[in-house]
């Protein structure tokens, strides 16, 4: 386990806690909790898993089955900036693949993969539901439109040098 | 009120079946063989594979029948064109999905797969498309791991969680990303993984497999200035002869035997003999315990999944596992003191090698604590192959007797190899130890069979002897809600897998109940053929305390028969 996790963990240990203690054990709301869990962190680390399983008498081996089974979890820590870039029909067919080679060329990251300095994550989506911006991508939640792989990079490094606004 | 029977037809054929079962059941009743991979009688029942289809004629739908319950009416076809192609085309998606190296692949004879698609005559895969790509996992010295030859039919998952309530392995992602593997931990060795190798026994491909070492075994035997003992287990006699095409419960003591020294070894001795020794050391532990009031009840300690799981799960009832090393260990201990220096080999020369029914034995060789004492372990799978390798056939060879100094047992050693073997054992000699009589009734049925607990209390000398007996590890959990509700007990014993060593991980593939139970009357056939069925009685172990160890439980005892144990926590 990563220092930084050990960190994490302790650092939210109570309010983790206090999760738990809403449930009263009740192995049915695993899905909430991690949902609480991961609102509350950022993300699933392992050590909270563990605090979850032995709270919820589960083996931890199923806990992190249902992380990995719903896209919405994640077990990896996020980016200071989040991308979400979209690869639903619209996208795709409007050149969303090119745009998502050049961010993994750009900043060394997969799909679900955080930089190591922690600065940027990227997640490749279904449909954002804003087909007539596609190519789209939201940064943080915030959307934006009409990309090429050029345009969408330099968006994500105005983030990184904090030249862009959050929303 | 709901019916108990209700009337079906399958392949036109009109049927009164339970009204509970499935169309699954109820063709197999009627002896229709309906062709299934993922399917377990009570233990997977998901509908996962899709090869045993059916055709339910009042809808037009195609349906599993593992899980389509009966109803009243119902009317199946089995085996008409569509539901032939549609299975066939089902399979082939299995297999283009699938790393097919079946000449060099370890599961080749006994794969479920491979023989389906020839069942059902596939001849082309129609489908080619991107494979999964994962990584093997040899982490441990029991089990592989080998993801892509999965099919995920989530046998082991629920073998791992039902029955032995350990849940080492589990899914993993989604879609086309899913992968059976450790999940939470980095690997089967890092997991919660007892060794125990049940779901070696389910997996109907080679995705999970043995960890062979037939070939160190067989450098070993070509080795000129080596020196090879081999040590062979309870339950491997009873099992072997089934991967010679005999029907289950033949008993090839003898031949085995007369196998292993055909094959190359020096000296064939036999596990039985330290299972005797195990009953007077851990006899002598559970007298002791109870004459000086200490940590009852007392717990066996043969079974190494067991070991791990105690340690693991349980680390604060350490205390009461017995420090007995396993049978396998103290021969293993023995034949690297007692043996040599008796025959005049230098350590160095010699190698010991053990024949066991199990996949954690090659963990427990491992273990820091007796690293060294045993070299290899082969499995009775391992040892059908290798008698094959050799161009043997174990029906062709005659009988031959176990050679002597460390290969007489008792009828108390050789039940060893069943569930409640090592309680009743103990018990025909802690009785005739504690009250100086001999105990006629030797029998004791009430902790025989295949009942997940058993219960018995014996009068010794006037005191209630309480003792329980488990096997499958969710049964032990068990065990422990019993003593945490307070239930008082002297000695349990505890086997990790199903109906003991005989259900072991490393025996014959595709034992249902009938095969277990007719390896248990085997083993209890020998017990009662035996001229002697106490351990205490074996003239070699009287013999060996005379002249090595003293007494049981003396510090030459300790020192080499027992050992500790590690809190490991999960």
């Amino acid at each position: 386990m990563s220092v930084i996790e050990a960190k994490k963990s302790e650092e939210y240990r109570e309010e983790i806690e206090a999760i738990l203690a809403k449930y009263e054990g009740d192995g049915f709301a695993l899905i909430e909790i991690l949902h609480e869990a991961q609102e509350l962190i950022g993300y699933l680390p392992k050590d909270v898993q563990k605090i979850v399983a032995d709270n919820l008498n589960m083996a931890p081996t199923t806990v992190s089955s249902v992380i990995s089974f719903y896209n919405y979890f994640s077990d990896t820590p996020k980016g200071e900036y989040q991308v979400a870039l979209c690869k639903g029909t619209a996208c795709y067919v409007k050149g969303a693949k090119e745009i998502i080679e050049k961010i993994e060329d750009r900043y060394g990251i997969a799909s679900g993969e955080t930089t190591e300095d922690g600065k940027l994550s990227l997640e490749v989506v279904r449909c954002l539901g804003a087909c007539g911006l596609s190519p789209v991508m939201t940064v943080n939640g915030k959307a934006h439109g009409l990309l090429n792989p050029e345009k969408a990079v330099t968006i994500i490094d105005k983030y990184l040098n904090r030249e862009m606004e959050e929303v | 009120m709901a019916k108990d029977k209700v009337n079906i037809y399958i392949d036109d054929q009109e049927l009164e079946v339970d009204a509970d079962s499935t169309v699954l059941e109820a063709a197999q009743a009627i002896g229709k063989n309906i062709p299934n991979l993922c399917y377990l009688k009570e233990k997977n029942v998901i509908g996962a594979c899709r090869v045993c289809l059916v055709e339910i004629e009042n809808t037009g739908k195609l349906a599993a029948a593992c899980i389509t319950p009966v109803s009243e009416g119902l009317k199946i076809q089995t085996n008409n064109k569509r539901v032939r192609d549609t299975r066939k085309m089902n399979l082939e998606f299995l297999l283009s999905n699938h790393d097919v190296e079946c000449p060099s692949c370890l599961s080749n004879d006994d794969c479920d797969l491979r023989k389906i698609a020839e069942d059902l005559g596939i001849r082309e895969i129609r489908f080619e498309g991107k494979k999964s790509s994962f990584k093997k996992d040899y982490s441990t010295p029991s089990i592989i791991r080998d993801p892509e030859k999965c099919i995920l039919c989530r046998r082991c998952e629920n073998i791992c969680k039902e029955v032995q309530s350990v849940e080492a392995i589990s899914t993993d992602g989604r879609g086309f990303d899913t992968v059976v593997n450790t999940t939470f931990f980095a690997n089967l060795m890092e997991s919660t993984c007892v060794m125990c190798g049940q779901c070696t026994l389910v997996c109907p491909t080679g995705a999970l497999t043995e960890r062979e070492y037939i070939d160190d075994v067989w450098d070993l035997l070509s080795d000129p200035d080596k020196h090879v003992v081999v040590q062979t287990a309870p339950a491997v006699r009873v099992a072997l002869s089934e991967a010679f095409g005999k029907q289950a419960g033949a008993i090839c003591t003898g031949e085995m035997v007369a196998a292993l020294r055909k094959l190359g070894f020096d000296k064939v001795y036999d596990t039985n003999f330290t299972a005797d020794l195990t009953i007077l050391e851990e006899g002598t532990e559970l007298i002791n315990r109870i004459n000086n009031n200490e940590k009852l009840p007392l717990f066996t300690s043969c079974s190494p999944g067991w070991i791990k799981f105690i340690e693991q799960y349980y680390p604060d009832y350490l205390e009461h596992v017995s420090s007995c090393k396993s049978p396998q260990q103290m021969f293993g201990a023995l034949a690297n003191s007692y043996y040599i220096e008796k025959e005049g080999i230098e350590k160095e020369d010699l190698a010991v090698v053990s024949i066991m029914p199990c996949t954690a034995k090659k963990y427990e060789a491992q273990r820091e604590e007796m690293k060294g004492d045993v070299d290899y372990v082969l499995t009775t799978r391992e040892l059908a192959r290798m008698i094959k390798q050799a161009g043997l056939d174990l029906n062709d060879l005659g009988s031959e007797d176990f050679d002597l100094l460390m290969g007489s047992s008792t009828g108390a050693g050789a039940i060893f190899g069943s569930t409640g073997g090592v309680m009743e054992a103990a018990l025909r000699t802690a009785y005739d130890l504690i009250t100086g009589e001999e105990l006629k009734e030797i029998d004791f049925e009430s902790i025989r069979g295949f009942e997940g607990i058993k219960k018995a209390a014996v009068n010794i000398d006037g005191l209630e002897v309480k003792v329980a007996v488990a096997h499958g590890l969710a049964n032990a959990r068990k065990i422990f809600e019993l003593i945490k509700n307070g239930e008082q007990f002297h000695f349990v014993e505890f086997m990790t897998c199903p109906g003991g060593c005989l259900g072991g991980g490393g025996q014959p593939l595709a034992a249902s109940e009938e095969v277990l139970q007719k390896r248990m009357d085997a083993i209890y056939e020998i017990d009662k053929k035996k001229e002697y069925r106490k351990s205490h009685e074996n003239p070699y172990i009287q013999k060996l305390y005379e002249e090595y160890l003293d007494e049981p439980g003396s510090e030459k005892a300790h020192q080499l028969l027992h050992t500790k144990y590690i809190k490991r926590g999960i």
